[in-house]
């Protein structure tokens, strides 16, 4: 069974007591592609990973996983998918090499050709100087190497990374979507959960969690041409000041100070959002220069995990 | 045939780690020794040497003959004397003496005399093992030299079968090789699990095509062979300093010690997938460990516990264990007399493997 999709799932609920982790997530993850999920701790974005390789049962829904049926038939899907957990989950006590020539046993990888998948492997990931290291003396970095390693070690059609670069330092993670990008131009689909900006924007499409709910979904250039906003950016000598008098009109949903500039955030149903905020701060007194921006992810980001809190309000 | 690749992979993996614990392989074989010198010296039921004092009120030539007989006994280890029996009860409740015997002032009159006794011990009771031992010396002959030897024979001959000499070592080394073995193959698995979950490797092995059947089994293999290794230790310890014999055949006591580590392996196993940290299941396997030694037979004759605990006993492996190894050797008995035991420790191991495989479900859930 070939579909364009490698997940669909649908109406996927958890509910861990009275928290629901996951509410009703429609998701539809294109094969070859790489897939974010972007959202703070708590969101669900690892409920929902560990949903679809069948570690958690969903309290409602289902999804379909590479033809596979989730929940149910998790058994058949698994050789055909890598999983990479939030925390390391090698074992510590064993060198490189020997993680890896244990992951190629535990999935039955053809035996005359392991020796040489292990070695193009360190290669590939650069491990090759701590082929004999234990695990737990490496770096943060090689650690994650290493578990990218032993999680595309048996040629999955799927990789699940949970927040795969949250300890790793910023020319790691460089490195680390290096090789992501390599592996979808292989034709590997990647679902990979992430709290960085920056991440995000490299995904060939991203899904917005907050509090288990997806609030957005799209490319991430839909996502900035399409946040329903109008962004403002102010330059004000006192900024301080400036953010606590636009904070004041009613329209605007949020103000944030980056440095010296603060980036307004305007519904745009609103006619003339810039007008309206320069003549606000020039009423008070307070010299600043307005312009009219372009969204960026951290606005959509803003904008769509903040918009129903404001509006209840 | 990936299966078993998969079954290699989990053995090669938990050896490899098991190497590298030192702490674990140190208990291996340090626990085992240490044990077995602690309980085979240590335990000694055939009492010798009980400290006493003598009160002798008499002091005729008769009774100063009887202390000395007494003496010689070497079941009392006389320390002192005291005027007074009331000077007696001190140094029994003080702690200092455990028999005082006293002699009456008219014990030369009392010795001809059936119907009276002529000494009297104080003993102290609160330790079972004591006034068994002393009540031994009421068998010990008084008469005068001169008068003539009536003694009448006994009713009942006590022949001691398969331990003539009487040697506490070799009814305890048969039962603590089921102790030790308990102890350390129950604690191996018990934390095994369970320290993949907490170490994370869990979260990653069960998402891959490992089966849970595969991983039990696969945890347990290793330890049946560091069991048998550690009979092999116990047996050579308890052979070289207690020279306790293997009456029945080495091979009937290793097919038997199979049967029991594979039990406590299994039961360990289950342990770990019942608790959430290597804390509770060190405490779970505590919490087995004191029913194991105490209500076995290890420590008390089984026939002579209260109902309930011989019920309680009888779901123990060790219990089953102990009747098979004291059975081999030092009754020369072979497994096949002992079926029933097999088939128990069978059983039993089937039962647990299955829970536990049960109970480890690939899910996070």
């Amino acid at each position: 069974m070939t579909s364009e999709f490698a997940i669909r799932a649908r109406g996927l609920t958890k509910q861990f007591g009275q928290l629901r982790a996951v509410e009703s997530l429609d998701l539809d993850v294109p094969r070859a592609s790489i897939y974010g999920f972007l959202g703070p701790n708590g969101s669900g974005k690892s409920t929902t990973i560990r949903m679809l390789c069948g570690l958690l049962t969903p309290n409602e829904g289902s999804a379909i996983v590479l033809g596979s049926k989730i929940p149910g038939d998790a058994k058949e899907l698994r050789p055909k998918i890598g999983y990479m957990t939030q925390k390391f989950s090698l074992y510590s006590d064993m060198t490189v090499a020997e993680n890896l020539q244990f992951m190629a046993e535990i999935y039955s990888y053809p035996r005359h050709a392991r020796a040489t998948r292990i070695d193009e492997l360190l290669e590939k990931y650069n491990l090759d100087r701590q082929r004999r290291q234990f695990a737990d003396t490496l770096s943060g970095g090689q650690k994650q190497r290493l578990a990218l390693a032993c999680a595309v070690l048996h040629k999955p059609q799927l990789l699940l990374l949970d927040e795969p670069t949250s300890a790793v330092d910023p020319q790691s993670r460089r490195d680390f979507w290096a090789n992501l990008f390599r592996l979808a131009e292989a034709g590997t689909t990647i679902l990979v959960s992430t709290h960085y900006m920056d991440e995000a924007e490299r995904c060939h499409r991203l899904a917005i969690l907050d509090h288990g709910v997806k609030v957005a979904d799209g490319t991430p250039q839909d996502l900035q041409t399409s946040t329903g906003m109008h962004i403002i950016e102010v330059l004000a000598d006192d900024p301080y000041r400036a953010q606590s008098v636009i904070a004041t009109i009613p329209v605007v949903v949020s103000v944030t100070q980056l440095g010296i500039r603060l980036r307004v955030l305007v519904p745009d149903t609103v006619d003339d959002a810039v007008g309206l905020v320069d003549t606000k701060l020039r009423t008070q007194g307070v010299s600043a220069r307005t312009r009219s921006v372009a969204a960026t992810l951290e606005d959509v980001f803003v904008a769509v995990t903040l918009k129903p809190e404001k509006q209840a309000a | 045939m990936n299966a078993l690749s998969r079954l290699f992979a989990i053995i090669r993996k938990e050896v490899r780690q098991l190497r590298r614990d030192r702490l674990t392989f140190g208990m291996i074989i340090g626990l085992p020794i240490m044990q077995i010198l602690l309980f085979g010296y240590a335990i000694n039921t055939d009492v010798r040497d009980i400290r006493a004092a003598v009160s002798n009120q008499a002091g005729t030539h008769l009774s100063r003959q009887h202390v000395e007989q007494l003496r010689q006994s070497q079941v009392v280890n006389i320390i002192g004397y005291a005027r007074t029996p009331q000077e007696l009860e001190d140094l029994l409740r003080t702690g200092k003496i455990s028999v005082g015997v006293v002699i009456p002032h008219d014990f030369d009159r009392r010795v001809t005399d059936k119907n009276r006794t002529a000494v009297h011990l104080l003993v102290d009771g609160s330790d079972p093992t004591i006034l068994g031992v002393a009540s031994q010396l009421k068998s010990m002959p008084i008469r005068f030299d001169t008068s003539p030897d009536n003694t009448t024979p006994d009713l009942v001959e006590v022949r001691p079968y398969y331990n003539p000499e009487r040697r506490t070592a070799v009814n305890i080394v048969p039962g603590l090789m089921g102790v030790i073995l308990t102890m350390t193959m129950m604690l191996f698995t018990a934390v095994s699990v369970v320290r993949e979950r907490e170490r994370g490797n869990l979260e990653l092995l069960i998402n891959t095509p490992v089966s849970s059947a595969e991983l039990m089994i696969g945890k347990v293999i290793p330890y049946i062979a560091i069991g048998l290794l550690q009979l092999a230790l116990i047996l050579g310890v308890g052979g070289l300093l207690f020279t306790v014999p293997i009456n029945g055949s080495v091979v009937d006591l290793y097919i038997a010690a199979a049967f029991f580590i594979a039990a406590n392996l299994a039961l360990g196993l289950f342990i770990s997938t019942a608790v959430k940290t290597q804390f509770q299941a060190m405490q779970m396997t505590i919490f087995l460990i004191m029913p194991s030694i105490l209500l076995s037979g290890f420590m008390f004759p089984f026939d002579g516990m209260p109902v309930l605990a011989q019920r309680i006993g009888e779901i123990l492996p060790i219990t089953h264990f102990i009747r098979l190894t004291r059975g081999i050797m030092l009754r020369g008995a072979t497994p096949w007399e002992l079926y029933g035991e097999i088939v128990f420790l069978g059983v039993f191991t089937l039962v647990a493997m299955t829970a536990a495989a049960l109970r480890f479900s690939k899910r996070l859930d």
